[in-house]
């Protein structure tokens, strides 16, 4: 039975949050108006926003990604490899390469899990040489974003549970799985796996981490 | 008649003292028991720079290294890393001594293509501040981080395969080592086991090559490791470094350090009890007292910040086996003491640190690689205690880890032991899975950990002692789990430990404490 490394993205391996893929996008909406008033909405929203990141980070990611609201498909598809290029590429960490290839080198299936949107990671897992991605979708009507995202939402302790479901059906034994993390909200994604690593962890997570014996790395 | 250096106690004799892990442990041992002693510094150099100067110039069974020289060529300069000696050794260091001579002769014949490795093998990479203490301001300056680096066995395009013995050991090095035109290695030779091929063909290596050695085949096979001409592993990594020195073009220059371990405050840890003056007793009575009242943090900061006053005794350079002749002499010159007899008991302090934890805890792994690797290896002849005997050791064993220096140790202390103790199946089972660990092996490039194989290293290097002796027996430990993890007893003071050894020897049993550190070996006559 082969065995799977599951990374988180932002903060893991990007220095990026959710927040500056989205900022670009509302950036680079078709007038400086559009753009303008959608970032005015968005900052309306931030105290609310900045709440439920620390209460919950599903709410948090639902708050957030209801600023894509009216956006068209075709336009998150076109800008999306700019938005990689401008803004995730660059803030790879620098050794972020080098661990997911050893990774693949060592036949495990690299799947990305994150809270950032699907088309934006696709380019990253391309870029990495990755094979799978769980992240978060929008949901679309007649090809605009309803500002709602497609169930079940990637946080939190859901991708504990979408990480069993992924080696449940790929035949991966998750005692012989890796999972990286930088956040505490992911310790539950961690400790599904046999070889959990805190990656660049928070204060909360390294302790965690130390008192448990988990692998520290710094990329 | 004994060596003046094996002191045998009588009812009369004061209670030893002995190294607790980072604390000290008195005790009171039967008369009869004999205590071997470390023999005293010998004299250091008068002037080390000019030995350097003299040992450069007239090499043994090499062309002098101005003579190798010549404008624009690419030399590669591996030094010993944060392992030896131990504790490190106070400024300057004898590699910063020896690269200050050598990096004035390179410039003076117009070389300046000029990198210096740090030679970890699988070791932790040095920090930037123990880099510094190493090589000096001034070098450091000049060479960090650009052309001062820490060897990287794991870097995919860093390795390059030399060749392989005639019985298929693989030789794979650093690759600007083996691409440069000249390889100088600057060895710090503490005990017998280091320096000699050793040195670049372990130092520049990787697991590729560690493994043909450092298992637990070759490791039993070792009478003692410190005894290279009765070491199954200097033999393997002699017939490497044959391969190694073929295709490099290697001048090897080995040091050797005296035995001044502890400067004048201390010095007297090194003493018979029975000869220690009023002030000196006083002293120790001060320093137990001290120890035992410090916190833990504080007590690893007093001895590991301290650096030792080593004197510098033997300067030897050219061809890598004909120096390494002259450095064993002065080694077992320092350290040898004839002992007449194998004991059924050995009985001996743990001290705080070990080659593998300079700047970190002495962890429970580590606490059996002295036991029964490295304290249990310090003979040559026989070892210092019979087959089936007992060793007692004294150490908290403490279920303490450094997180970032030794975490792969965590897993193999507290999944692979629990499981098990065989050797044979650790290296079948467990050992490959570690080694492609791509956290471990990511801590190990870019943090301070170990490699991942290290731990299972560590076991090996007590496998000749574990198959030699019957029991060992922990006093002091501040738990059980721990101990009964590695297979020992424990006894909570020295008198119920030996009670228990009695249980398995002679009615009167031959009792030996090894009075170290500083580090003193057995010439063994059974």
């Amino acid at each position: 039975m082969t065995a799977a490394a599951y990374f988180d993205v932002d903060g893991t391996l990007v220095r990026t949050n959710l927040v500056q893929p989205t900022v670009f996008y509302l950036l680079n909406q078709q007038t400086p108006a559009q753009s303008a008033g959608r970032l005015l909405r968005a900052a309306l929203r931030a105290p609310q926003m900045a709440l439920a990141e620390l209460r919950d980070r599903r709410t948090f990611n639902e708050l957030l990604y209801s600023t894509y609201e009216g956006i068209s498909r075709d336009r998150l598809l076109l800008l999306s490899e700019e938005c990689f290029d401008q803004v995730v590429r660059p803030a790879l960490f620098p050794n972020a390469r080098a661990l997911v290839k050893r990774c693949r080198d060592e036949g495990q299936e690299v799947v990305l899990v994150s809270g950032a949107l699907d088309f934006v990671l696709e380019h990253l897992v391309s870029f990495l040489g990755a094979s799978g991605l769980i992240a978060n979708r929008l949901e679309f009507k007649d090809n605009y974003a309803t500002g709602r995202m497609l169930r079940p939402v990637v946080a939190g302790p859901e991708k504990a549970r979408l990480i069993r479901d992924h080696a449940k059906a790929a035949g991966h034994d998750l005692e012989s799985c890796y999972a990286y993390s930088d956040s505490y909200s992911d310790v539950p994604m961690l400790s599904v796996v046999g070889h959990p690593a805190a990656v660049n962890p928070d204060g909360r997570l390294r302790r965690l981490a130390n008192a448990y014996g988990w692998p520290v790395l710094s990329l | 008649m004994s060596h003046p250096l094996v002191v045998t106690l009588d009812k009369r004799s004061a209670p030893r003292t002995i190294f607790y892990g980072d604390r000290l442990l008195e005790a009171d041992f039967p008369a009869g028991t004999r205590v071997l002693y470390p023999r005293p510094p010998l004299e250091a150099l008068k002037d080390p720079n000019a030995a350097i100067r003299y040992a450069i110039n007239h090499p043994l069974n090499s062309e002098p290294l101005y003579a190798k020289l010549r404008p624009g060529m690419k030399v590669v300069i591996a030094i010993d890393d944060i392992s030896l000696p131990l504790p490190p050794m106070r400024r300057p260091d004898v590699r910063e001594r020896v690269l200050t001579v050598v990096l004035e002769l390179l410039a003076d014949h117009g070389v300046d293509d000029v990198e210096i490795i740090v030679a970890t093998s699988v070791h932790r990479r040095m920090t930037a501040a123990e880099i510094r203490h190493v090589v000096g301001n001034k070098i450091f300056e000049a060479y960090w981080p650009d052309r001062l680096t820490n060897h990287d066995a794991e870097d995919p395009n860093g390795m390059k395969l030399v060749g392989k013995t005639d019985v298929g050991e693989e030789v794979e090095l650093n690759r600007r080592a083996v691409e440069a035109d000249l390889v100088v290695y600057v060895n710090l030779n503490l005990v017998p086991m280091d320096g000699g091929h050793k040195s670049v063909t372990v130092g520049l290596c990787g697991y590729r090559s560690l493994r043909a050695h450092h298992n637990p085949k070759v490791m039993r096979e070792c009478h003692s490791y410190m005894d290279p001409k009765s070491s199954a592993l200097a033999d393997s990594v002699a017939r490497m470094g044959r391969v190694t020195n073929e295709a490099l073009n290697v001048f090897t220059i080995e040091t050797t350090i005296n035995n001044r371990m502890f400067d004048t405050p201390l010095s007297f840890l090194a003493k018979n009890e029975d000869d220690l003056t009023p002030a000196e007793q006083t002293a120790l009575k001060a320093l137990h007292f001290t120890l035992s009242k410090l916190p833990q943090p504080a007590r690893e900061a007093v001895f590991q910040r301290v650096p030792s006053p080593f004197g510098i005794t033997g300067v030897f350079a050219g061809e890598t086996e004909a120096v390494h002749e002259q450095t064993l002499k002065k080694c077992f010159e320092q350290y040898l003491v004839p002992v007449k007899g194998q004991a059924d008991v050995l009985v001996c302090g743990v001290p705080y640190i070990s080659p593998y934890n300079v700047n970190s805890f002495l962890n429970p792994l580590l606490v059996q690689v002295m036991a029964e690797g490295y304290l249990f290896n310090l003979y040559r002849g026989a070892p210092l205690v019979k087959k089936g005997g007992t060793i007692i050791i004294a150490h908290p064993m403490t279920d303490q880890f450094d997180k970032e220096h030794h975490a792969p140790y965590i897993e193999f202390v507290h999944d692979v032991l629990p499981q098990t103790r065989d050797a044979m199946v650790m290296h079948k089972d467990f050992e490959p899975k570690f080694a492609k660990n791509p956290a471990y092996i990511q801590m190990y490039r870019t943090g301070h950990a170990y490699h991942p194989t290290h731990p299972f290293f560590m076991w090996y290097w007590g496998e000749a002692g574990r198959q030699h002796v019957g029991r060992v027996i922990v006093v002091g430990a501040d738990n059980e789990y721990v101990p009964k993890l590695f297979g020992y007893e424990t006894a909570k003071t020295m008198q119920d430990a030996l009670d228990m050894a009695k249980g398995t020897a002679p009615r009167t049993p031959d009792i030996l404490l090894m009075h170290v550190p500083p580090i003193a070996m057995g010439d063994v006559t059974a």
